[in-house]
């Protein structure tokens, strides 16, 4: 029953790739021992008109939708009972249980007093979409670590875990579908309540039911991307049909997100505050063309789906979209002064996403993460 | 593995964590109405009442509130003036001087919070550091607040400051004298004590509006029709008059809605839907879907 992963052991090598990401590493360390001993605005360039700045666009807002296929997969597989899937399971679990890591770490970081980061657990304000997104996210957070821990215990060895775990697995996954509705939801919500700062553009009441559905279709996207990835990093087999029947999948619910998009786009007015901004209308209609319209057409293709090179670049415009959409709603369309990251802001974000790699890798390499289990 | 039996099982629990699951559902829908702590909007609190006509910006006021809330000065260049641009994390109001392009008309105007009747930042706050209190002030609760800064984010008139420069930044801004226990024991806020002109006004919310009314009908030529914050944003408890548009003077023109009704919908409604509504789909087609698992 223990499943080693000897043969991706074998190939250990101390690579450039390897050497960048413990680089990347040690930058975002210095950078967080920086930002905690001499504090936000010694280390960020944030200020009174722009309170929030790249770790919450990138690493809490983007992060978190490109996270969603661990929910999407374990309701496909444990739930719908699409056993097929099930080689993807494990490694879209790992990838979304890193993501969310780095969600909590960047509000950890990004809090002005990190070390009261558990105050939700004592002091609640539920009118708060905040608040909300606050407790599922470290829910959802414990309840991927349970759904992961499966893989660890059969790793080790030890069955009784192993099975106390499995013996739990679908009330988990179940938790895991409500509590990712709910704050997949409430990252838009947040931006609702502080609509009169985000831009005509992508401004409007419906942003918790958008940044739900481009979350699904995002994290649907990133396994397709990842399962890429892995294979040409662990020399894999590429499943194409599983990913092709997945791409159909994103094609639909991204169609739905485009539907809806476009008619709150037109009921909010956003056709009139068109051009009026140039900067931001050039990046509305990348995000729409380039990370909907174009990926979506694509999608709907057979043939597309069936090509290993073409989906994997749908896939990544559908990713590349939803990330630019979180940072054109919190960022870049965000009334407020403009703002650079400094070098400490970059080095924690890049650092913990170079650390979430070698993890990865790490996992990849002593436990049973593309091993079938039972 | 005896497959079947832990498909058994499974129902079992996945039964139980439904019934789990509806349980907090209503736990939170019914303590959401009971929760009024931070949330519970004043009617008739106490409020002042700025008419820039009457103020000659001697910042008299400034200063008081400095003292009476113990803010360090902000000196310019010289180190002689207490200069302030713009409200921060020591300033909590100042008077700024709003001058037209051709120099013909200008008007001072106080910044400072506008303790809104339902503050959006009340509802921000994921912790409920900021509150109303039973005065109607919005206050702020340091012990309570972790820094997220999304109150920041979601005041419209830019009121919340932070401390950037310390290690242990709090939340700054006006309180309407709460924290100083003026406001408790009845004074008027140190500001309004402090006006030699009588541009400040301090009273209940509905005594200055009538006020306010009363001066722009004695002096038609003089005022703008508007009292701000009458309906701004649902009402505020900061009530202005001027002589030159609210625009100019930097003051955003927003709507009656109070800012919090707009994530109703999401939160009171949708959440708790969502919460019922996902549990009982991804139930019902795990029992649905059940018979005809892949052969993997």
């Amino acid at each position: 029953m223990t499943v080693s992963a000897k043969t991706i052991s074998a190939q250990r090598t101390l690579s450039w790739g390897r050497m960048l990401l413990w680089g990347l590493a040690l930058w975002g360390l210095v950078a967080a021992i920086y930002r905690l001993t001499n504090g936000l605005g010694a280390s960020t360039n944030l200020s009174d008109g722009r309170p929030w700045g790249l770790w919450i666009s990138i690493d809490v807002l983007a992060g978190i939708a490109l996270a969603a296929g661990g929910f999407t997969i374990g309701a496909i597989v444990k739930i719908f009972h699409m056993k097929r899937f099930y080689p993807l399971l494990r490694p879209t679990i790992l990838t979304a249980f890193l993501g969310y890591v780095i969600g909590a770490a960047s509000i950890f970081f990004d809090l002005g007093l990190p070390w009261r980061i558990w105050h939700p657990l004592v002091y609640h304000n539920l009118h708060s979409p905040l608040f909300e997104v606050a407790v599922c996210v470290m829910t959802y957070t414990t309840v991927l670590a349970l759904e992961l821990s499966e893989v660890v215990f059969e790793g080790l060895g030890w069955r009784t875990l192993r099975r106390l775990v499995g013996a739990i697995m679908i009330p988990l996954v179940i938790l895991g579908i409500v509590l990712s509705t709910m704050h997949q939801s409430s990252l838009g919500t947040l931006f609702v309540l502080s609509g009169w700062r985000v831009s005509p553009l992508w401004r409007t009441g419906f942003l918790p039911l958008l940044f739900f559905l481009s979350a699904v279709a995002a994290g649907l996207s990133m396994i397709i991307v990842e399962a890429n990835l892995a294979a040409r990093a662990y020399h894999k087999k590429l499943d194409q049909p599983l990913l092709a029947e997945l791409g159909k999948y994103a094609a639909w619910v991204l169609l739905v997100y485009a539907i809806i998009k476009a008619a709150t786009f037109v009921m909010s007015g956003g056709l009139a505050a068109l051009g009026e901004n140039l900067w931001l209308t050039l990046l509305f209609l990348v995000e729409v063309i380039v990370g909907v319209l174009i990926p979506l057409v694509m999608l709907f293709s057979a043939r597309v789906r069936e090509d290993r090179h073409l989906l994997f670049r749908a896939a990544f415009l559908v990713a590349f979209g939803v990330l630019l959409n979180r940072f054109n709603v919190s960022l870049f369309g965000l009334k407020g002064v403009a703002y650079v990251p400094t070098w400490a802001e970059w080095g924690i974000t890049l650092g913990m996403m170079a650390g979430a790699i070698l993890f990865f890798d790490f996992m990849v390499r002593h436990f049973p993460i593309f091993e079938k289990g039972h | 593995m005896g497959k079947k039996i832990n498909r058994r099982e499974f129902l079992k629990i996945a039964g139980a964590s439904v019934g789990g699951l509806l349980l907090t559902a209503g736990a939170v829908t019914a303590s959401g109405k009971e929760e009024v702590r931070p949330f519970k909007p004043v009617t008739d609190g106490y409020a002042m009442l700025y008419d820039a006509t009457l103020c000659v910006g001697c910042r008299a006021c400034q200063n008081a509130c400095r003292r009476a809330n113990n803010k360090p000065a902000e000196l310019d260049p010289t180190g002689l003036y207490d200069a302030p641009n713009d409200l921060s994390g020591d300033t909590w109001t100042l008077i700024k001087l709003y001058k037209s392009e051709d120099g013909q008309t200008w008007s001072f105007v106080k910044r400072q919070c506008m303790h809104c009747i339902e503050p959006a930042c009340v509802a921000a706050c994921p912790l409920g550091a900021l509150h109303i209190t039973p005065t109607g002030a919005v206050a702020y609760d340091k012990n309570i607040c972790f820094g997220c800064r999304y109150c920041m984010v979601s005041c419209p008139f830019g009121v919340p400051r932070y401390e950037w420069d310390t290690t242990t930044p709090y939340i700054q801004k006006c309180d309407f004298c709460t924290s100083n226990g003026r406001l408790d024991r009845g004074e008027p806020p140190a500001c309004v004590e402090a006006c030699p002109t009588g541009a400040l006004v301090f009273g209940t919310r509905s005594e200055l509006l009538a006020e306010a009314h009363q001066r722009i009908e004695a002096h038609p030529d003089r005022y703008v029709d508007h009292v701000y914050g009458e309906h701004e944003a649902g009402g505020t408890h900061a009530l202005y008059l001027s002589g030159v548009p609210f625009e100019d003077l930097g003051f955003p023109q927003l709507d009656e809605k109070p800012l919090p009704e707009s994530i109703k919908i999401p939160l009171d409604y949708a959440v708790p839907s969502i919460i019922v509504g996902m549990t009982t789909f991804s139930v019902a087609a795990y029992l649905v879907t059940r018979g005809e698992e892949d052969k993997s």
